[in-house]
């Protein structure tokens, strides 16, 4: 009887620590912040915008970040991917301190970040599909080898009958599809929107959010910037969201309170 | 520098796709390729300029220095006697070619310009003038000073450095100029390049901050615009240096005596020289461009 017993207590002790490995294994795998920001201001000319500011984005966590306009919200966006510097305090996206990257080295981290804005932001003289290629183009990539996957995109976002339209002939809805159809093609890790609702309709902010929360499925970090309560409580519905307030230059996290 | 070089390998390459994504520019590119033209075809007469001087210098050093003059001042009695005595000496002097006593009828021409024809010479106390030729390896005029000084007292001897000098000198200031003028011309093709790239920046600033959102390196921001502006001036250039060199081609000739104005233009091999000039101007417009995008760039995030 002996031996059974040992060999019992040798699988127990394999399995003990084959668990015990995979559970550090997932530590230091959830260590890896998307984001991380600790203790982060941010001044402008005149005075403090944001102060102590820590936050850590988890691969895969989907947030809102809400707050009055002009509280800076597009300023903590716009820190998360480093188009300012923090004045004082640590960002680190990916890891990397961003203080300690180079022009060359935040370009190539953006390509791993994508960024919808209010107002779009394309290149007015080129057609709808050359501005969703257009991280692909920058990136050096061949963007005819891309032709497919930009058309699934164009799909996805419902504008494959637009692809040869000019920003300028796109509606509000269709210009906000757009936009997050560019800053998915690099299939980035992190979706960082700053009001992507702003412009458009209830039932076309509906859809938005919809395509956010299917990205996040996918395995996309989510942040989403917007005063739209609405908008969160339906994305709540769908999403396991967690809700940031920035008033008073800090940043909270709100509560059930939605 | 080695950078620079594999980008503008890269750039001549073609990579229209960088480009694209700058919005065309109608009139600036107008504005680029015609001050460029104007650029080089400036440059081509500031090149045939200090090309013609420079032969010129070369003429004149030539020419003067091969022939010197003896003057003979002595009282009527001893002026037949010096002269045959500065002949004599010249003659056996070696590197001197020939050497000739002017006539009266010929010392009466060179004065005409001054006196009028109807000078009476020879009841004046001119001296007498001998012109002297040298052979290719020219004499030493220390040593016929001497020499002269001895046989004929009132000999002096003239080999023309006096006027050589100040001539060459400003043959060669002239050639100075003229490659002050080329320089000069490439630094204000660098300037106003530089000046067009920053506009079209400042107009594609929007643009610019597209790019960098969705990852763009400074290198491929600076390309779409470095490429645009080296090939408006190359091309412009290649515009100005063929209508200069045509228009140096048919200056209108003039006779020998024209001297300095005949030598303006081109001879021989240098008719290629010209031609130096576009990938110049492209050179100069691309180190323009790329220092005024990537100081550009450098103050965005």
């Amino acid at each position: 009887m002996d031996w059974r017993r040992s060999i019992f207590l040798i699988v127990v002790a394999i399995e003990t620590f084959s668990i015990l490995m995979h559970n550090c294994l997932q530590f230091v795998k959830k260590g890896q912040y998307v984001i991380e920001l600790q203790n982060v201001a941010y001044n402008y000319g005149g005075g403090a915008l944001l102060s102590d500011i820590s936050l850590k984005l988890a691969p895969g966590s989907f947030h809102f970040l809400t707050g009055p306009s002009g509280a800076g919200k597009s300023t903590f966006l716009k820190l998360c991917y480093m188009e300012l510097a923090a004045t004082s305090g640590r960002v680190q996206v990916f890891g990397k301190d961003v203080a300690a990257m180079g022009r060359d080295e935040i370009a190539r981290n953006r390509q791993r970040i994508g960024v919808v804005h209010q107002d779009c932001r394309f290149l007015d003289h080129l057609s709808i599909s050359a501005n969703v290629a257009l991280p692909i183009r920058v990136s050096g990539r061949d963007a005819s080898a891309e032709e497919a996957n930009l058309k699934d995109l164009l799909s996805w976002v419902g504008l494959e009958d637009r692809a040869d339209a000019l920003p300028a002939e796109l509606s509000g809805g269709e210009r906000q599809r757009a936009a997050l159809a560019r800053a998915v093609i690099m299939s980035p890790d992190v979706v960082l929107a700053d009001e992507p609702t702003g412009n458009v309709d209830w039932e076309m902010s509906k859809r938005l959010i919809s395509l956010l929360v299917e990205l996040n499925k996918m395995g996309k970090t989510i942040m989403i910037a917007t005063h739209d309560l609405n908008l969160i409580r339906t994305a709540k519905s769908q999403v396991n969201a967690r809700v940031l307030r920035i008033s008073n230059r800090q940043l909270q996290l709100a509560g059930a309170d939605l | 520098m080695k950078l620079d070089a594999s980008e503008l390998i890269a750039l001549l390459k073609g990579d229209s796709q960088a480009d694209k994504v700058v919005p065309p520019s109608g009139y600036t590119a107008t504005l680029t390729l015609f001050t460029s033209a104007a650029m080089a075809f400036l440059a081509v007469f500031a090149l045939a300029l200090s090309l013609a001087t420079g032969r010129l210098a070369d003429r004149w050093a030539s020419e003067l220095a091969r022939s010197s003059t003896v003057r003979i001042s002595a009282p009527a009695g001893q002026m037949e006697a010096q002269t045959r005595a500065a002949l004599e000496v010249l003659r056996t002097t070696t590197g001197v070619a020939s050497a000739k006593a002017l006539s009266q009828e010929e010392q009466r021409k060179l004065l005409e310009p001054w006196f009028g024809p109807d000078l009476p010479i020879e009841n004046l106390p001119v001296p007498q003038l001998i012109e002297v030729i040298e052979d290719a390896s020219g004499y030493d005029s220390d040593g016929l000073r001497l020499r002269l000084s001895a046989e004929a007292p009132g000999a002096v001897l003239d080999d023309h450095t006096r006027w050589r000098k100040p001539l060459i000198r400003a043959a060669d200031r002239l050639r100075f100029l003229g490659v002050l003028s080329i320089f000069l011309i490439t630094l204000a093709t660098g300037a106003m390049i530089t000046l067009a790239a920053n506009a079209a920046l400042s107009a594609n600033a929007q643009v610019i901050s597209v790019l960098r959102l969705v990852g763009a390196h400074d290198a491929y921001i600076a390309r779409a615009f470095v490429r645009r502006f080296t090939l408006r001036a190359l091309s412009g250039a290649l515009i100005g240096v063929v209508a200069g060199m045509l228009a140096v081609a048919f200056l209108p000739g003039t006779s020998e005596a024209g001297g300095f104005l005949t030598g303006l233009g081109f001879q021989g091999w240098h008719w290629l020289l010209p031609f130096v000039i576009p990938p110049l101007a492209a050179l100069v417009a691309f180190w323009a461009t790329r220092t005024a995008a990537l100081r550009r760039l450098k103050e965005l995030t």
